[in-house]
């Protein structure tokens, strides 16, 4: 054997799959080397999740091989995966709510003491030492209900490092994080590198897969298109092949609005448990950007809004006139909408169908004398289905076997069916490939045009900058300050959401 | 986006369905066909005789009209242990509510039966009561509503059987309309009707969207509270139904009637692919699951086998039931 063979830790040879005959994955080989970072890129449904689920025994190929440390392995489950030093970070969460964090960590490999029964105190400080190694500042006996959507990341990252894993699969760890947490994060992955493990990394975040990686693998369609090394290979050259096409993420023209066209006022709203009140307007057909830190209070502020929460509501008004919200049902009737940050949890019914998600909120009007129309349900979600560019095997497949990006594109149509006035985007494009991105940007737009006015929180950076024309920034609870055109940079947010260096003058 | 990626298959050709249809999407369906069969070779001749089948739909029909609006509760992610008792608290109102009047009135027996839906849908909004405003967990308030329900009509009837002064009460629940008994015919109107609702109706619909992820349902601006609530309300009245059918027929009401009736229910629903889960469910399939449980039973009696026995076959179908659908869900 030369020695460029036994550098190779794993093998994917000729790898394909099929959902009830329809093909997803069409012989793939990827060989994957020791002690690398492996990035896997492509666009939305392009097979990503269904490869990595092939390596760590939850699907099984349709045909072809795995090769691990040049033999030819099977893995039927995801114990044997586990047992072979194989772990997967899943994209979507696979934590108990009603456990704690250190309970979660080590569930199904628990420790036990001398006596045979598990021993607590041994679990709690290992769980300790796994979370300080990931930075994370976390009480080991917290709720995993409890926690914040990043919080839950870190502790599914523990969990699959435990093991003393040889071979770690991450499935879009990062698109919860805010910055710092990602740079920690890749400092873990750096460190275990070092340690000889391999690392397959699944991201949308092309400049991430850049600073990360050593190489990079790019699926289209199920297809392998090809595998870079990353320093020769730039961010739109990546792009480009995992389209198909030339592309680059640009932003339509920032929007003017008419400053005394308000839509909406919030005066005095106070979140459960804080005494800091907030104040802040909307103008119609304007984008409005919520920036800050996870955790800085943006998704609570609008959960109060929308009585999805507890939170004194100060005073608000409507087109001038002062109205009192007191369900989300009403909240809806005022033509208000939220589309949350955690789609698995809050957003869509993953047992349902794309047109009963779809119609969820507005089944109202397919409704003729007390029945549901469902053909044209079915008409309905076929024109979202164009229009948004979802792809699915089957119309009638339930909404859990959809890829992440198509079950968000899903989601938004449920909202936008709403006929809504005032739109609450809570972190819309959280797993969403760089086309699908565009596309909602523009569809953004394309609501403001119609005389839709949209809020958008996002924790990313970008985004913000490209997409709003007033920016909030909040900190702990509290609205830190607003910026307006050119003062909209990345200096202006950092120092509003961290209030390091001092507070900007807020100019109104 | 380039559009040659695998299209949605949209075709309306009404041959699809028959061209998608898999087995192994239909566990009920199968099992009962599979079962019908078995009956027939084991009870031949008896078993296929009409009257043999009338019979067991006749048997089946009390619980099964209770099975189809607990299929409901179930739906939506909960659970009512109080209908056995909840059936023969009713059904002793209201042959104390009939004795109220003379007892060859007519119009005293439409009143009755009135009452009998009524004071079942009102002993179920209780439950759903308790349940919602009071949020108290399913399977413990109605454990304890099954308790009330039985110790306030045994306290009602002295502990003696409760009779009807009414010589046409019995005329109900023994009637045959067209060769079928009438709780059978009550017992497929419900099921059609509750359907319908399941299937085609707004609340049905939001049943399976808080049973499947309450949470989705409550940010999807979702009442969950009144939907959580009605389902007791409908096994109420499904309760009263057959607490009218069943106090008829026998023209009396024993306060110990109807126990157990809520573990049959359950049984029904659960074999015809309900999920304890919430979120999933047939009415079909519980149409199917409490034939199969009458089946089960007649298969039983026609064999000789001892009653105890019975119920030992019923819990092994039940278990095999849920095999089937867990391993077909891997
Ligand atoms: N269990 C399943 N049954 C049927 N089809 C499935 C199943 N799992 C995945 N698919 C289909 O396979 C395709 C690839 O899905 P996959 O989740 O691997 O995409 P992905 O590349 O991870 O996308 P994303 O970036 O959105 O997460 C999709 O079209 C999806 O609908
Ligand atoms: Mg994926």
């Amino acid at each position: 054997m030369n020695t460029q063979r036994s550098d190779v830790l794993f093998a994917i040879r000729n790898v394909s799959k099929e959902f009830s005959k329809v093909r997803v994955l069409n012989s793939v080989s990827i060989n994957l080397r020791r002690g690398e970072i492996l990035g896997l890129i492509g666009e939305n449904g392009a097979g990503k999740s269904t490869l990595m689920k092939i390596i760590s025994g939850i699907y099984q190929p349709t045909s072809g091989t795995l090769v691990y440390d040049g033999k030819e392995v099977d893995i039927p489950d995801y114990i044997t995966a586990k047992s072979l030093g194989i772990s997967i970070v899943p994209q979507e969460f696979n934590l108990i709510n009603t456990l704690k964090v250190y309970e979660n960590i080590f569930l199904g490999n628990e420790m036990r003491g001398p006596h045979g029964l598990l021993s607590k105190k041994m679990m709690r400080d290992e769980a300790r030492r796994q979370l300080s190694r990931l930075r994370t500042k976390l009480d080991v006996d917290a709720l995993v209900s409890d926690l914040s959507v990043a919080q839950k990341q870190m502790v599914e990252i523990s969990k699959a490092l435990l093991l003393n894993a040889r071979i770690l699969i991450m499935d879009e760890p990062t698109t919860t994080l805010t910055g710092y947490e990602v740079s920690v994060l890749f400092n873990v992955m750096k460190e275990l590198r070092r340690q000889g493990v391999s690392i397959l990394f699944i991201s949308h975040k092309l400049k991430e897969v850049k600073s990360i990686c050593d190489r990079v693998a790019i699926l289209r369609d199920g297809e392998l298109i090809s595998v870079e090394i990353v320093d020769l290979i730039d961010e739109a050259e990546m792009a480009r092949k995992m389209i198909g096409r030339d592309f680059t993420q640009v932003f339509p023209p920032k929007r003017d609005t008419d400053e005394t066209d308000e839509v909406l006022r919030v005066d005095h709203l106070k979140l459960a448990g804080l005494s800091t009140a907030n104040s802040f307007r909307l103008n119609r057909g304007e984008i409005l950007g919520f920036a800050g830190l996870v955790g800085s209070g943006r998704t609570e502020l609008f959960e109060a809004l929308m009585r999805l929460r507890p939170g004194d509501s100060g005073e608000i008004y409507i087109k001038g006139k002062k109205v009192v919200i007191r369900s989300p049902q009403e909240a809806v009737n005022y033509k208000l909408g939220y589309i949350s940050e955690d789609r698995q949890g809050k957003g869509i019914v993953s047992d349902f169908t794309i047109s009963q998600n779809i119609t969820l909120i507005a089944l109202a009007r397919y409704v003729s004398h007390l029945l549901i129309n469902k053909r044209a349900e079915i008409e309905k979600s076929e024109e979202y289905v164009k229009a948004f560019n979802i792809i699915a095997a089957s119309p009638k497949m339930a909404l859990r076997f959809f890829s992440g990006g198509n079950q968000q594109k899903v989601y938004l149509a449920r909202w936008v069916e709403t006929e809504p006035e005032i739109l609450i985007f809570d972190e819309p494009t959280r797993g969403i490939d760089v086309n699908a991105k565009k596309e909602i940007y523009e569809f953004i737009h394309h609501l403001c045009d119609n005389g839709i006015s949209c809020i958008v929180i996002s924790s990313e950076m970008e985004e913000i900058i490209g997409l709003c024309s007033r920016v909030y920034v909040m900190r702990e609870g509290k609205i830190q300050g607003v910026l307006k055109g050119k003062q909209i940079d990345e200096e202006h947010i950092m120092f509003l959401a961290t209030g390091i260096k001092g507070r900007i003058e807020d100019e109104q | 986006m380039n559009n040659d990626r695998q299209q949605p298959n949209r075709d309306s050709n009404p041959f699809s369905y028959f061209r998608n249809f898999r087995i192994s999407d239909h566990p009920t369906g199968i099992g009962f066909i599979l079962l019908f069969i078995l009956a027939v070779i084991v009870g031949w001749p008896t078993f296929l005789q009409l009257r043999n089948l009338t019979n067991i739909l006749r048997q089946i029909s009390y619980t099964g009209i209770i099975a189809l609006g607990m299929t409901m509760i179930i739906i939506s992610g909960g659970i009512d242990l109080s209908v056995g008792s909840m059936t023969a608290f009713v059904g002793g109102l209201t042959i104390f509510f009939l004795n109220l009047f003379p007892s060859d009135s007519v119009s005293a027996l439409i009143l009755a039966s009135i009452f009998a839906m009524a004071a079942g849908a009102v002993s179920g909004l209780f439950n759903g009561i308790l349940v919602t405003k009071g949020r108290i967990a399913p399977f413990i308030a109605t454990l304890g509503t099954m308790s009330i329900f039985r110790s306030l009509i045994q306290y009602f009837s002295g502990a003696g059987n409760i009779l009807s002064n009414n010589i046409l009460y019995a005329d109900i629940g023994s009637g045959v309309f067209l060769g079928i008994p009438v709780p059978v015919w009550v017992f497929l109107i419900v099921a059609v009707i509750l359907h319908i609702v399941l299937e085609n109706t707004r609340f049905g619909r939001y049943v399976c969207a808080v049973g499947a992820n309450e949470q989705v349902a409550r940010y999807s601006a979702i009442r969950i509270q009144i939907i959580k609530m009605i389902p007791y309300v409908i096994t109420g009245f499904t309760a009263g139904l057959t607490a009218l059918l069943w106090s008829s027929r026998l023209n009396c009401i024993n306060p110990s009637d109807c126990s157990g009736y809520e573990l049959d229910a359950i049984a029904a629903a659960v074999i015809g692919g309900t999920s304890m889960n919430g979120g999933k469910g047939s009415i079909i399939g519980t149409v199917m699951g409490a034939v199969m449980l009458g089946i089960i039973n007649n298969m039983l009696v026609l064999g000789g086998v001892s009653s105890y026995l019975q119920q030992a076959a019923r819990g092994l179908v039940i278990i095999v039931a849920v095999l089937l659908q867990y391993n077909n869900k891997n």
